[in-house]
């Protein structure tokens, strides 16, 4: 939309440039006055003008670039984005990927106790749920599946957490846990770990810029990546019992970081005592009594006396909790879901959906967003040529009457602009009702039999009359300002050349005034393709735009990722018409203003 | 002049308030952002508990913000942004358990944060199964009913006797005006259809059930205004756009006594829903305490009752019941009126959260997807 009189390129006069490379050919560089060759003072001349208009603009493109561009990509990245699922159950994701979802037949028990372990630390923070939901969006019941486990994870081989707790009291004490644990070497053990935790709680990691802003700017509080937890795990240990060690080191974090307890005052959660005694019943006597600690006779008897406490697989604890976890229905979401980036939300943008043998169509009840973007489509254009039709007149009248006249004309124009959006829209309310105004004058005439009113709104012919009526003013602004500057010699001299008032118009004027057509039919059509909530009170369920549901994902089910997926079919959408209208019509025709 | 005068002399006593409160209760901030729903339901807050609060403890001050109807949705953008700005949020019982889901809510001790009955009677008690999630405080029950108009002609003197009256379009001609979205919609139509009142869930969940239910809804679709808000249902029925529709009992309770409409309400198979509050996680020390402060004082017995007097929604605590008494201008009284009334919930039913937690988004797109054809 911007003015094409003044190219710069079809200049054909001399210029510097010219100048310098017809000396550059003679092989004969222009000197200035300082000594320097004139290409390179002129280009340092040229590059802190360059410089200048740069630190002119430049607080208005950082503005933009930090309030509008960056949160729209931010947004729009949401529609691949899904390291939700491998980060809350990061263990299980990786055993899962051996697993083959085309088979009837379970995943191994090394899932199960995967997911036990990645479960019961989502659940100490808080975050089972929250995967849940995001996994019913593509398999219904998963949310439940999640709430109601998570519940029953205490009670996860209760048997043996309850016969360590009870086999001596120094089991039960966080100190005795934290000395067994504590050691050397361990360092990079725990920084992994709480790599994994820091994801699952989704702190923000640090960056280079907030870093740089605590450093000199702000006192922030110590970032996570450096709060100390209270301990260093052994490595002996680590070799000794590894599932212990990850578990502890888990409860740790979470109970450092998010809970901001300190270790040596909170017993361990069940997950670490289960972890125990699996540790335990696989390792062999002789290692643990080689172990350095003191607790190596602890350990030893501790193993002994857990060999008759039986321990249901994690299956069947699993099967207990949730027939639906003997199914390999919530198995297959996970699996699909893994990978840190989806194409599930675009499909599902797409009425299509993620299977084990590749997208597939939905079933036809459940197809909506091709029919809806067809829909807002055709009635954006529509709206677009009603106000065409209804805006050229005014817009002509405007141009074209004493300036006193066209003022009162342009508040008339401008009136409703200034009226509340929704008072506007609920006016057509009234008006298009089959008890309102429109209806009643008609049935008081006797045009209409009352038993037979007219059926005006709530459907698409509502959204049409309402939106035309919102947006007719973006169409003769741009128009009134084209046509203002069309002199009106040229009407007068084809006149007097002999053409009809048509021909005049038809010929004459109408190709001048096609660039106000352009601006505003753009301005129009943009506006109207993203407009929900006039639609959303008048359109009934026919007159409804694909931004009605946006808005709906954005602010009801939540299911962010799916709006962003359509918002951005809907951005691609407007950039290919308009580039379309490039091609065919040419951006160079579109005028704003004289 | 004379106002600029006005103006320092009001700052500086709010300020010297504002001093003495922090000296009295040293560790509580002396401003709280509630977030509630506007309207009659905003202002009975106000009447019924904020008010009273104020005026215990002057130089607090109170910010409302009508979000509400978007909580989920903004708090979840606060939390991404690192910015809570609410204190204190008023949301549905479905919203309490999502926000809870997701972490966005605190979850509370109820017997320790809240009063207990005049009685001794624990909080947990008194509420009982209103509390439907560990971060939720219970304030009232409200019901999604139905209400219809007495002047319809084509009726011939019959009225409305109970859900099934919807899906009559030969004794009931005339438009209807329902809510767009599938929750009451699916189990009214499920029931209208046959399917006894404990299997409804039952059958919802399987593909057959859903199509039944939509089927059934596919009769009345083309007589069928659609609402999101709930003035809107009101409004329609007020200009006699529709003769019979759903929205919620307070919204009929003003239309119908105090605005004098001729309406009827149509108790049968009202649907139940709580509404309360829930604290969003991570506010600092002081503003939780004075958040906790306030609302230990409104959730407790007497004000609960109060509330009842500015609008037809029933206390959430059984202790408030006995004290529900006459509507605070017309003086009529308000028990009738409430949805819990033994005369009105003979065959009322409480929404499934649970379930369409789960169900939710599934049965969504297949609802949009039959109302876009």
């Amino acid at each position: 939309m911007s003015d094409a009189t003044s190219n710069a390129n079809t200049i054909d006069a001399p210029t510097p440039e010219k100048g310098i490379a017809a000396a550059e050919a003679k092989n004969n560089p222009v000197l200035a006055a300082d000594g320097t060759p004139l290409k390179k003072s002129l280009r340092r001349a040229l590059r802190a003008q360059k410089l200048r208009a740069l630190m002119l603009i430049a607080p208005l493109l950082i503005f933009v670039l930090v309030t509008f561009i960056a949160p729209i990509l931010d947004m729009l990245f949401r529609s691949i984005e899904n390291q939700i699922v491998s980060d809350t159950l990061p263990r299980t994701t990786s055993q899962l990927s051996e697993w083959d979802p085309a088979t009837d037949e379970l995943p191994p028990e090394a899932v199960y106790e995967a997911f036990y372990y990645d479960l019961f630390a989502a659940v100490e923070a808080r975050q089972h749920t929250r995967l849940g939901q995001r996994l019913n969006y593509e398999n219904t019941g998963v949310s439940s599946l999640f709430r109601g486990s998570g519940r029953d994870l205490d009670d996860f081989r209760e048997d043996q957490v309850e016969y360590i707790e009870d086999f001596s009291p120094e089991w039960e004490d966080a100190g005795y846990w934290l000395s067994l644990m504590s050691g050397e070497g361990g360092e990079d053990f725990l920084d992994t770990r709480r790599d994994a935790i820091l994801a699952l709680i989704r702190e923000s990691k640090r960056s280079p810029l907030g870093d740089l802003w605590c450093a000199t700017i702000a006192t922030c509080a110590t970032a996570p990546e450096d709060i100390d937890i209270g301990y260093t795990p052994s490595a002996e240990v680590i070799d000794l019992l590894p599932r212990t060690s990850e578990a502890y080191a888990d409860f740790a974090l979470i109970t450092v970081l998010e809970e901001e307890d300190s270790i040596a005052e909170e017993e361990p959660w069940e997950a670490v005592y289960v972890a125990l005694a699996q540790d335990l019943a696989e390792t062999p006597e002789s290692e643990l009594a080689a172990f350095s600690g003191p607790q190596a006779q602890a350990l030893v008897d501790l193993k002994a006396g857990l060999a008759d406490v039986e321990a249901q697989s994690f299956r069947d604890l699993f099967a207990q909790s949730d027939d639906d976890w003997v199914t390999p229905s919530p198995w297959r979401t996970i699996q699909t879901y893994a990978p840190a980036y989806t194409t599930g939300y675009f499909l599902n943008a797409a009425d299509m959906q993620k299977t084990p043998d590749g997208p597939e169509f939905r079933p036809e009840n459940e197809r909506i967003y091709g029919l809806l973007l067809q829909r807002t489509m055709f009635l954006s254009l529509t709206i677009t040529f009603s106000c065409i039709l209804l805006g050229y007149p005014i817009a002509y009248l405007l141009s074209n009457l004493p300036m006193r006249t066209a003022n009162l004309l342009m508040i008339l124009v401008l009136l409703p602009f200034w009226t509340s959006l929704l008072v506007r829209t609920s006016a057509w309310k009234v008006m298009l009702q089959q008890q309102g105004v429109i209806n009643d004058v008609l049935v008081w005439l006797g045009l209409v039999g009352d038993g037979s009113r007219l059926v005006m709104i709530n459907n698409q012919f509502g959204t049409i009359v309402a939106m035309t009526h919102i947006l007719l003013p973006f169409m003769i602004l741009p128009m009134y300002s084209v046509m203002s500057t069309i002199p009106p010699s040229y009407v007068r001299a084809a006149k007097s050349l002999g053409a009809t008032n048509w021909t005049t118009f038809w010929r004459v004027y109408f190709p001048q005034s096609v660039p106000g057509i352009g601006a505003g039919s753009i301005l129009v059509f943009i506006l109207s393709i993203g407009y929900y909530i006039t639609p959303e009170i008048v359109g009934g369920t026919t007159g409804t735009f694909i931004s009605n549901r946006i808005a709906y994902h954005i602010s009801s089910s939540l299911n962010w990722g799916l709006a962003a997926a359509l918002g951005s079919i809907l951005l691609v959408v407007v950039l290919a018409l308009y580039w379309a209208y490039d091609r065919i019509v040419g951006i160079d025709n579109v005028k704003l203003g004289g | 002049m004379k106002l600029t005068k006005t103006l320092l002399a009001t700052t500086a006593l709010t300020v010297a308030a504002a001093g003495a409160n922090a000296e009295s209760h040293v560790e509580m901030a002396d401003s709280m952002t509630i977030v509630s729903w506007g309207g009659a339901y905003q202002e009975s807050q106000l009447k019924a508990y904020v008010e009273p609060y104020m005026e215990q403890n002057p130089g607090v001050s109170v910010t409302w913000d009508e979000s509400s109807p978007e909580a989920v949705a903004k708090l979840r953008a606060m939390d991404e942004a690192g910015n809570i700005t609410w204190d204190l949020v008023d949301v549905t019982a479905a919203d309490a358990m999502r926000l809870c889901d997701e972490g966005l809510a605190m979850e509370v001790d109820h017997d320790e944060i809240l009063a207990e009955a005049p009685d001794g009677t624990p909080a947990t008690e008194d509420f009982g199964d209103m509390i439907v999630s560990d971060c939720f405080v219970p304030q009232i029950a409200y019901s999604i009913t139905n209400a219809y108009r007495t002047d319809v002609d084509e009726w011939e003197g019959r009225t409305p006797e109970d859900i099934c009256a919807l899906f009559d379009t030969e004794n009931f001609p005339g438009n209807r005006t329902l809510e767009r979205r599938p929750i009451n919609n699916m189990e009214w139509a499920l029931m209208c259809d046959g399917v006894a009142f404990e299997d409804i869930y039952d059958v919802l969940e399987t593909e057959e059930g859903q199509q039944q239910a939509l089927d059934k809804l596919d009769t009345i679709k083309d007589q069928t205004i659609w609402w999101t808000s709930a003035a809107e249902s009101i409004q329609t029925l007020a200009d006699a756009e529709a003769v019979i529709g759903s929205s919620y009992n307070g919204r009929f309770f003003s239309a119908i006594v105090e605005q004098d409409q001729p309406l009827e309400m149509l108790w049968d198979a009202q649907v139940y829903d709580i509404d309360g509050w829930i604290i969003p996680e991570g506010l600092s020390d002081e503003k939780l305490a004075r958040v906790e402060h306030f609302l230990k004082f409104a959730t407790d017995t007497q004000r609960l009752a109060d509330q009842a007097k500015y609008i037809s929604y029933g206390p959430a605590r059984a202790s408030s019941v006995p004290l529900v008494s006459t509507h605070a201008e017309l003086g009529i009284e308000m028990a009738p009126h409430m949805p819990t009334n033994p005369d009105n919930s003979d065959n009322a039913f409480v929404q499934n959260y649970e379930w369409w937690a789960d169900y939710r988004d599934d049965i969504d797109a297949k609802f949009q997807a039959w109302l876009a054809r």
